[in-house]
């Protein structure tokens, strides 16, 4: 997604979601820490090592904030 | 499909939601990181004066990860004074210990403890000042109006295709789903409503929240494209 989205496309996106697997809140929290680091990591591959858990950030704002800001707080820590 | 995503397991009775199978590559690595974790655990689980100390060193840094969160989230609550911001922090920090040293069990070692222990004050400090981004507010379950969008810029095929879809869209949420879908989706997707400001408010769990919404937004999408979500539902 970018800021170029129309609006309309962006209120269907919220609406109809990701497609495919996703996890869950729960699970999402779970994860989050080491998702984080693997993304933060060289050659750490996130997506392959947490399958739906970017599906599961695409489509949960709130998760989605609290990924931005572990990552940010840990990136600030480094 | 990727060959990590054939690798998760489909809940039952959560289709379309992953359950992570046991960490495969979870094998501990010794790392100066990896030590220093151990070390905080077992500093933790000990007694005495060296348990209390441990314990002050993770308040104070769940402390910072609070006001960290806090900071980023102040301009949503402008009504709110410093000082009771810091309140907030505060009682995050306050929170996210007592959670911490609850599931220590838990820390699997497959990122820093400073890491893992950070994310239970960035969830407690956030839910708290969306809660009071929220306070005395309205919560709209219903949708009073589709929002008007300014279109001046786009071709007018692309203008009929953006209103046919969201038409189709309106139409299913009135067809498709349960009244209790039709909320929770109206609240979250249309209205923008936190999900953990809306759990609160229905008495419900944010998990139990996202399933409803993702259940939902499952039955707009068959409904939309049959042929497309039928791959989904036979994964």
């Amino acid at each position: 997604m970018t800021d170029k989205t129309h609006p309309q496309e962006e209120l269907a996106r919220r609406l109809l979601g990701p497609a495919g697997p996703e996890l869950g809140c729960d699970e999402c929290f779970e994860e989050l820490d080491r998702y984080v680091e693997l993304e933060l990591a060289r050659g750490g591959d996130a997506n392959a090592a947490v399958p739906g858990m970017r599906a599961h950030l695409d489509g949960c704002p709130a998760c989605q904030e609290d990924y931005a800001s572990l990552r940010a707080l840990v990136e600030a820590e480094a | 499909m990727s060959e990590a995503v054939r690798d998760c397991e489909l809940r039952g009775g959560h289709a379309g939601h992953v359950t992570l199978r046991p960490p495969v590559r979870a094998q501990k690595i010794r790392t100066a990181a990896g030590e220093r974790s151990e070390g905080w655990i077992d500093e933790l689980r000990s007694d005495g004066a060296e348990r209390d100390e441990a314990i002050g060193r993770l308040h104070a840094l769940l402390l910072r990860a609070a006001r960290f969160e806090v900071m980023r989230r102040a301009r949503f609550v402008p009504h709110v004074r410093g000082g009771d911001l810091d309140d907030v922090a505060l009682q995050s920090a306050n929170d996210a210990l007592v959670a911490v040293l609850a599931k220590l069990d838990r820390f699997r070692g497959q990122s820093r403890f400073t890491t893992w222990a950070y994310k239970f004050a960035l969830l407690e400090a956030a839910v708290k000042v969306r809660r009071l981004a929220w306070q005395g507010r309205e919560i709209p379950l219903e949708p009073t109006e589709w929002p008007r969008f300014a279109d001046s810029g786009s071709s007018p095929h692309a203008q009929t295709e953006r209103g046919e879809l969201l038409g189709e869209i309106s139409r299913a949420i009135d067809t498709e789903l349960t009244p209790h879908q039709r909320e929770v989706l109206v609240a979250l997707a249309l209205n923008e409503v936190p999900i953990d400001v809306l759990a609160e408010r229905l008495g419900t769990t944010r998990g139990a929240l996202y399933k409803t919404l993702h259940d939902a937004r499952r039955k707009l999408r068959r409904a939309l494209d049959p042929e497309e979500e039928r791959g989904q539902a036979d994964d």
